[in-house]
């Protein structure tokens, strides 16, 4: 199941730097094509996001910049997509059974980003042709979703009431986010992107893709990554608890014992 | 103010957490029930997913009945040779409600199927307990003798063998049926996932004619013994037990369960059971409503759980 999905994202990928390459080819001299990277440099603030008791949400910024060729001018579009650790998640729709509000069916996602935003400096549709979107990935509804249907897994159109039902929820959770104004310019081809991380947020490695737009098409891609742990006191807490559940049992049943009884000595009204 | 729960991996607000658990333990420590019924839905509704939720609630109510049960103690209202019989029933109930809750999900619907037994029960419990202590208010005004009458001690399941005698609850009957009503809270706790105290109480009250406020105190012994197992047993099987939300809650919970364990043992008796009366109904009118009134949203997402 996960395969299908890295599989899918190997292709789209592996489809983009071709489209990257060719463009390069296309662009410059024979000989003189730069490597990929160079074309866009991207750096990420922060490369941890370290949880302690006190967090509520960490902003990470974005700042790219797409360098010029030689002889090239006019606008870039740049889209900026952040997903989190893949998941699996159930939407369950409600029906009425016999005067009954049920849950009567259900969709799974596999793998599906447990944080997805999309940030960008104007709609996407503006930039580049349906088709190279979709390939791209660009946009929450052009990002695949893989559903378990029966034997068989496949992402949908873009208005499957199921589909649209996960996008809406998780976007009204705050883990997804779609902003068609979140880069900004800094300079021609400097630009820089915000991106809010909840503190619900799911713990685990970002994936941070950066699409550069030319011309209706895609000049250059770059793949960073942050990560979001537990650190300190909360960290130590939850490797207990997954190290040794029993002892960890105990330690909390007894605790709230000792509570209970401090509890009664404290405040006793009798 | 928040704190970052490193189990439910979220951020929670403090007091508001805080605030929580004094008011469930307030009416934990005045009626003698686990407060779980309560407390599960609300730290739900607060955003902790619901497996946390539910096992990090069992250590909340362990401490927060613990805290009450002291307090019955020392005022004699506590009967512990009752709640070790109820024990070896609610523990064999709990083993076969487990059983019984796979059973039921490897058919399907089982949510739907506990949630119209949750209401329909609580509904029926809820309702009795209101006319009973209605009717014994009403005596009281009259200027009748407000105890309720205990014919009780005829009834047949109390003739049959193996009779013991609860001093403390001031009975002599079979311990055959007080074995099987704490199999049944066992069996009704694992299944509907409750402590069962809202219905261990008026159990002991309606059918084994114990004194409320025994009945009560010995409910919280109950209560703390299947909690703290649960705690353990949660913590290993699940991994979900919160200890920083559930200390948390516990602070507010013991507080609250002393100043509800003081109000419950100054109110008379048919009003204590009046106002427990109420409380259970209205948790079976609000399932009850739940299920037959449009959700503001058919779509529910929820998390796989991690293998």
């Amino acid at each position: 199941m996960g395969k299908g999905a890295l599989a899918q994202g190997i292709a789209s990928r592996a489809s983009g730097m071709m489209v990257a390459g060719l463009l390069a080819l296309a662009a410059l001299p024979a000989g003189a094509a730069p490597a990929r990277a160079d074309r866009l440099v991207v750096s990420v603030s922060q490369p941890q996001v370290r949880i302690t008791s006190s967090f509520a949400g960490a902003e990470i910024v974005i700042f790219g910049v797409a360098e010029a060729q030689d002889g090239e001018d006019g606008s870039i579009d740049v889209v900026v997509t952040v997903r989190g650790p893949g998941e699996s998640f159930t939407t369950w729709r409600k029906s009425r059974v016999l005067g009954l509000w049920v849950n009567s069916d259900r969709r799974t996602f596999v793998e599906a980003p447990a944080f997805l935003a999309v940030l960008s400096n104007r709609p996407a549709e503006q930039m580049a042709s349906p088709e190279t979107l979709r390939v791209e990935q660009v946009g929450l509804a052009r990002n695949i979703l893989l559903q378990r249907v029966g034997p068989d897994f496949a992402d949908v159109v873009p208005n499957d009431p199921f589909r649209t039902a996960f996008v809406r929820i998780q976007t009204a959770q705050g883990f997804y986010r779609e902003d068609p104004g979140g880069v900004t310019f800094l300079g021609p081809r400097a630009f820089r992107a915000d991106v809010a991380i909840p503190g619900t947020a799911p713990l685990g490695r970002y994936a941070v893709v950066v699409k550069v737009f030319r011309n209706n098409a895609l000049y250059a891609t770059s793949l960073s990554s942050f990560d979001v742990n537990k650190t300190g006191f909360e960290q130590k807490i939850a490797e207990f608890s997954q190290r040794d559940g029993w002892l960890y049992g105990f330690a909390v049943a007894l605790g709230s014992l000792a509570v209970g009884f401090m509890g009664n000595l404290l405040f006793r009204r009798d | 103010m928040t704190i970052y729960l490193p189990i439910a991996e979220l951020p929670i607000a403090i007091f508001t957490v805080f605030a929580m658990g004094l008011a469930v333990g307030f009416i934990s420590g005045m009626f003698g029930v686990g407060g779980g019924f309560l407390m599960t839905p609300l730290l739900i509704f607060t955003g902790v997913p619901p497996a946390v939720a539910v096992a990090s609630v069992s250590p909340y109510m362990a401490a927060s009945s613990f805290s009450g049960a002291l307090s019955y103690w020392r005022k004699g209202m506590l009967d512990l040779t009752l709640a070790g019989v109820l024990l070896t029933g609610g523990l064999a109930g709990t083993v076969a409600g487990v059983l019984l809750f796979l059973w039921l999900r490897m058919i399907g619907q089982v949510d739907l199927a506990i949630r119209i037994s949750y209401a329909m029960l609580l509904g029926a419990v809820g309702s009795l307990m209101l006319v009973e202590s209605l009717k014994a208010i009403a005596r009281a005004r009259r200027g009748l003798p407000p105890t309720v009458r205990r014919p009780g001690t005829r009834a047949w399941f109390m003739r049959l063998p193996l009779k013991m005698r609860f001093r403390r609850s001031r009975i002599y009957v079979s311990a055959l049926p007080v074995v099987g009503i704490g199999f049944m809270i066992g069996l009704l706790g694992a299944v509907l996932g409750v402590g069962g105290g809202f219905i261990l109480v008026p159990a002991l009250i309606y059918l084994l004619r114990v004194p409320t406020q025994t009945s009560v105190g010995t409910s919280l012994v109950l209560t703390l013994v299947t909690m703290a197992v649960a705690t353990v047993l949660h913590a290993e099987a699940n991994g979900t037990v919160d200890a920083v939300l559930a200390f948390v809650l516990m602070i507010g919970g013991t507080m609250g369960a002393q100043f509800g364990a003081r109000t419950g043992q100054t109110l008379k008796a048919e009003h204590l059971r009046f106002l427990l009366g109420i409380l259970v109904l209205s948790v079976a009118v609000r399932v009850g409503v739940d299920l037959v009134s449009r959700p503001a949203d058919t779509f529910a997402v929820t998390q796989e759980a991690q293998p």
